[in-house]
């Protein structure tokens, strides 16, 4: 089953989140930007003052891999990987859900797949047209 | 720009044999390179004082130093980001020697990532706080867990939007083999492919990299002398003058998981590189006559060609298809038949090809040969006579 999400300090926010169904990103409280990956600092304005936004969960397709050789560690099948694009513009790699392969430019939505250690990270499967 | 007589050159190269199997320590394979270019150049081990290397390599400064007698070290540092440090080494070497931190400067790697380790394998041991990893807490979750996975994936958007095939980088594959061929040096020495052996490649990440399409893991050890023109003159070989070494890593960017920054499309940090270059060497790397790029997998070959500004953006399938990187090309590309070919110790095997590529004692010399190019996305040189 798939391994558990790595955590640090800076980012169990966002593991955490993941495990209630909640999909987020780190935000900067002067100057409203959002962040991915989650990092102390913004690197616009420098605050350390951060929240938690709420996320749509809307996204496209980037790119997408299938780890072949060596089987991705962890899985009973090695899962397809998408790079997505975020409405609110962030990027972050994620897997697909579906029966099809991915196309380049697929219109996404976020779910949520448990981990073996009963943590959950955030997936996305195609919006029908 | 330093006086002449002070410009940092390459004076000595030393490598051991590539192999599967080196049947000895890690340590001892970087002992026996850096006393190779010792005696390449005609310098004694004991004189070195100044030493360089990435951080992931597990070879001790202080161990280097037991086994060679290097009586002081005046300058050590260790390099980031896994193979893109490869070319960063000279950039640090350069500037070391030429500010005076260091007269006898050895750079070295050594790896067996194929008898010890598995460097292509996922790192599962890796902890995220390491050095270099954290991008691993947003991979392997997913299953994206290995170097071809990553690359794969960052140059998807790039392949799609300029209908880059399987067959183009088949293309990159067979030159490389092309070369190495005729390499006495090169684990696939006498060893070419075709087009349809990289077609008929097992799948090693869908849709994109074949086992053609992936460098080697190799057992190895290489290294590299610098020291300053005034000193080089009285030395065994021909120096070989670093004309020019800069770096530029961008905000936002990553080196193979590149997957946050820019449009996915530009490979920005080499721009920045080629630019600089053009400055502080006074040529740019398409004017020199050999391109030492490095190639852990063949779509870095195209990013790299429009990056460091071969051919514009979206052009390097077909540049490649023309037939320019052979050796009998306007700008040859790896005669020692690169990192996939010859031997992958990260990088520094292309290094010391084209330093005899200057020397004019490579296995496959192009003519007159004076000045090449070394690039590791992140970081390049020109080098000369
Ligand atoms: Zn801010």
């Amino acid at each position: 089953m798939r391994p558990d999400p790595i955590q640090r300090i800076d980012t169990a926010f966002f593991w955490e989140a993941c495990a209630r169904g909640e999909f987020v990103a780190q935000k900067c409280e002067p100057c409203n930007k959002l962040w991915h990956p989650p990092r102390p600092m913004c690197p616009d304005c420098h605050s350390l003052e951060k929240s938690v936004a709420t996320l749509s969960g809307n996204a496209k397709v980037l790119s997408w891999v299938r780890q072949v050789r060596p089987a991705s560690y962890g899985f009973q099948e090695s899962p397809i990987v998408i790079l997505v694009e975020l409405e609110e513009g962030l990027r972050m790699v994620s897997n697909w859900i579906g029966e099809t392969l991915p196309q380049i430019g697929d219109d996404v939505k976020v779910e949520f797949a448990p981990t073996s250690g009963g943590k959950a990270v955030p997936v996305f499967k195609k919006v029908s047209a | 720009m330093p006086a002449a007589h002070e410009q940092a050159c390459i004076v000595g190269i030393g490598q051991t044999e590539f192999s599967k199997a080196s049947g000895r320590s890690e340590q001892q394979l970087a002992a026996e390179a850096v006393l190779k270019a010792c005696q390449d150049a005609g310098i004694d081990p004991k004189s070195i004082d100044g030493m360089l290397t990435f951080d992931l390599d597990n070879s001790d400064e202080v161990d280097i130093m037991r086994s060679l007698g290097c009586e002081a070290i005046k300058y050590t540092a260790r390099l980031p980001q896994g193979g893109a440090s490869s070319v960063s080494t000279i950039v640090h070497g350069k500037h070391a020697v030429e500010a005076g931190f260091c007269d006898v400067m050895v750079i070295w790697r050594a790896m067996n990532e194929r008898s010890q380790y598995r460097f292509g394998q996922p790192h599962h041991s890796m902890s995220p706080d390491a050095h270099s990893s954290t991008f691993m807490e947003w991979c392997f979750p997913f299953g994206a867990q290995t170097p071809a996975a990553w690359e794969a994936l960052s140059c998807g958007p790039y392949m799609h939007k300029f209908g880059v095939t399987s067959e183009d980088l088949g293309r990159i594959a067979v030159t490389f083999r092309k070369a190495a061929a005729t390499n006495p040096a090169a684990w696939f020495y006498g060893k070419p492919i075709t087009l349809d052996d990289h077609q008929s490649s097992r799948w090693i990440v869908e849709p994109t990299l074949r086992l053609l399409d992936c460098c080697q893991e190799s057992d190895g050890g290489v290294a590299i002398l610098i020291t300053r023109a005034d000193r080089a003159k009285d030395l065994k070989q021909v120096a070989v003058r670093i004309l020019g070494a800069e770096y530029s890593m961008l905000f936002n960017h990553e080196i193979i998981s590149d997957f946050y920054a820019g449009d996915l499309i530009r490979t920005e940090n080499s721009e920045s590189v080629a630019d600089k270059l053009a400055v502080t060497a006074g040529l740019a790397p398409k004017e020199t006559d050999v391109a030492m790029i490095y190639d852990n997998f063949t779509p870095q070959i195209l990013r790299q060609l429009e990056g460091f500004k071969y051919c514009g953006i979206g052009e390097a399938k077909d540049y490649v298809a023309d037939g320019h990187l052979e050796l009998d090309g306007t700008t040859p590309l790896s005669p020692n038949g690169g990192l996939m070919g010859e031997g992958y110790i990260h990088g520094m095997n292309n290094i010391t090809e084209g330093v005899r590529q200057i020397r004019g004692t490579a296995a496959n010399q192009i003519k007159n040969a004076q000045t090449a190019f070394l690039a590791s996305g992140v970081a390049g040189a020109i080098i000369g006579r």
